[in-house]
């Protein structure tokens, strides 16, 4: 295992990431607090609460996962995307490095930068609203998950995408929706019926009830489906990625 | 000497349908500088990118000190530093960094003391914290050289080094690779400039259609070069030569106009004004003389056009 590989790529992309500390850290900050204020403090208050928690505390679990997630995408897919851009992939491609440690040191970084985010976003949360967390434990492993699950997502997106544009295309068309539609601001069980069913065919739906269950004890599914989610998504990522080295697809000519 | 690369029948054919390598073989040398000439398109780069793992070869095998580079590919890629023709680097990057990220990435522990030493080697070391995108054009392509070394490579691929580098740039990377070599590092360099190959290279392969016409040690190469062709034009055409001027080994030319005499500039002697002297004696008169030199260009062109000059 050539461990100084990943740890070189892990430090060279964390590099990027302090070099861009507004971008990557501010940014996302900026934009969480402005959800706060206005679906928390604004519309909030008009909200009655749900299940005996404030509408502001409610939506703190899925607000985390929509940064945490589209931060995972963004970093990991540009991490792997420049490098391919810019012609640099040479470099990977032609080291002692198997296609396991090229993603973790890729991954990793990723999955660090939107970790940092999450933590910081549920820091400034703490500002806004009266928040709880009833099962720590099970709230830093749905945490750490979601960013490497996502994060080998990105990886996936990064090295399918030609260009700029389809970069942001998986992201913004694909990904932001389903965030949107996964609960992330409301119960699906607020839904008429026959929404409430076509939402769980929806994974985010999972993740967000099983990272919502952590903080308040209440789930739109039980938690063993949200883990099954959330390992099976990430099995599924690390066996497209394996099979994407394997083939050099979009990567080795 | 052993072979520290040894390529055997490798073809590539990419999914367009172009066949950019054909049943090539090749064998390099520990300690050399080989250097392959071909024209644009000729396989140059494809060859490097399979021997490097950055194409998959279509079949056929390669092997770097006896590591075959599919199957054992850490042992190989661990002996080989690559400097690609495109300057491809972190524009943000610092080039210490840039250094030190190659260095990790070949799984090398970090050791600034050998990154100082390829920095200064290369007259990079003022310029370790600079970022990469504020260095000029010859400063990037050592750049590229410095991450190549970093992890100490035995052996070392320049893809066209000096292509678009000014004269004075180009001089100084010919001194930084025979120092390379004096280091004990094996060096392949691709180019299309033949002065280069002529100032640098042990070997001198030519590389055309996918396939190598020819790989020969350079003062070989230089011997044949230093054979010059003395045309005599005559006054009156000749059918057949004299058997006193057998040993001249004369060939007829222009319908029987001329006779070509090959000499060997690094000869005793030339054996010109004998051969004179021997004509005016059977009876030939010269109307002019001119002598011809084949250069390496010439070779190279012969064997990039086909068969089809003489």
């Amino acid at each position: 295992m050539n461990l100084t590989a990943i740890w070189a790529i892990y430090r060279f992309e964390m590099a990027r990431a302090l070099r861009t500390v507004t971008q990557t850290v501010v940014s996302p900050v900026l934009s969480t607090s402005l959800y706060f204020v206005v679906f928390g403090a604004a519309i909030g208050s008009r909200i009655q609460e749900v299940e005996g928690v404030s509408y502001g505390a409610f939506i703190v679990p899925g607000l985390i996962m929509l940064s945490v997630i589209t931060q995972s995408i963004s970093n990991a897919s540009f991490g792997i995307y420049f490098p391919k851009f810019i012609g640099s992939i040479y470099e990977l491609l032609s080291a002692p490095a198997s296609f396991l440690e090229i993603t973790a040191g890729y991954v990793l970084a990723a999955a660090t930068k939107s970790l940092t985010i999450g933590v910081i976003i549920l820091i400034t949360a703490f500002f806004f609203v009266d928040l709880r967390i009833q099962h720590p434990v099970w709230m830093v492993v749905f945490l750490v998950l979601t960013c490497l699950s996502f994060s080998l997502f990105g990886f996936i997106v990064g090295i399918w995408a030609t260009n700029f544009e389809q970069l942001q295309l998986v992201p913004l068309l694909l990904v932001q929706p389903l965030i949107f539609l996964g609960g992330t601001f409301y119960s699906i069980s607020m839904l008429p019926g026959v929404w409430e069913q076509v939402s769980l065919f929806n994974p985010v739906v999972y993740l967000v009830s099983g990272f919502r269950w952590s903080f308040y004890g209440m789930a739109d599914v039980a938690l063993g489906w949200s883990l099954l989610a959330i390992f099976g998504f990430t099995g599924l990522c690390v066996a497209i990625i394996g099979l994407i080295f394997r083939t050099g697809w979009r990567i080795r000519d | 000497m052993p072979a520290i690369v040894s390529v055997k029948n490798l073809t590539k054919r990419y999914d367009s349908g172009t066949h950019a390598l054909k049943d090539v073989s090749l064998d390099i040398e520990d300690g050399e500088i080989l250097a392959l000439l071909g024209p644009n398109g000729a396989g140059k780069t494809t060859l490097i990118s399979c021997i490097c793992g950055i194409a998959s070869a279509t079949s056929g095998t390669v092997t770097v000190d006896g590591h075959d580079n599919v199957r054992d590919y850490r042992a190989a890629r661990r002996l080989i530093g690559l400097v690609p023709q495109e300057i491809n680097l972190e524009p943000f990057e610092t080039v210490m960094n840039t250094v030190r990220f190659s260095r990790g990435l070949f799984g090398k522990a970090p050791d600034d003391a050998h990154l100082e030493r390829v920095l200064r080697q290369l007259s990079l070391w003022d310029k370790k914290d600079s970022q990469v995108r504020a260095l000029s054009g010859g400063m990037k392509r050592r750049v590229l050289i410095a991450k190549a070394l970093s992890h100490e490579p035995k052996v070392l691929f320049l893809d066209e080094p000096t292509a678009g580098v000014d004269v004075g740039l180009r001089k100084e990377m010919w001194d930084t690779v025979s120092d390379l070599q004096k280091h004990g590092v094996t060096i392949i360099l691709t180019t299309h400039y033949i002065e280069e190959a002529e100032a640098m290279a042990d070997r001198i392969g030519v590389i055309s259609g996918g396939e190598i016409k020819l790989v020969r040690d350079k003062a070989g190469l230089m011997r044949e070069l230093g054979r010059k062709r003395f045309v005599i034009e005559l006054g009156e055409a000749v059918d057949m030569l004299p058997a006193a001027l057998k040993d001249y080994r004369l060939e007829r030319a222009a319908g029987g106009c001329e006779l070509v005499y090959t000499y060997d500039t690094q000869g005793d002697g030339t054996g010109i004004r004998r051969l004179l002297n021997d004509l005016s004696a059977a009876g030939i008169t010269a109307r002019d003389v001119r002598t011809e030199q084949s250069s390496l260009e010439d070779i190279f062109v012969d064997l990039v056009d086909g068969e089809g000059r003489s």
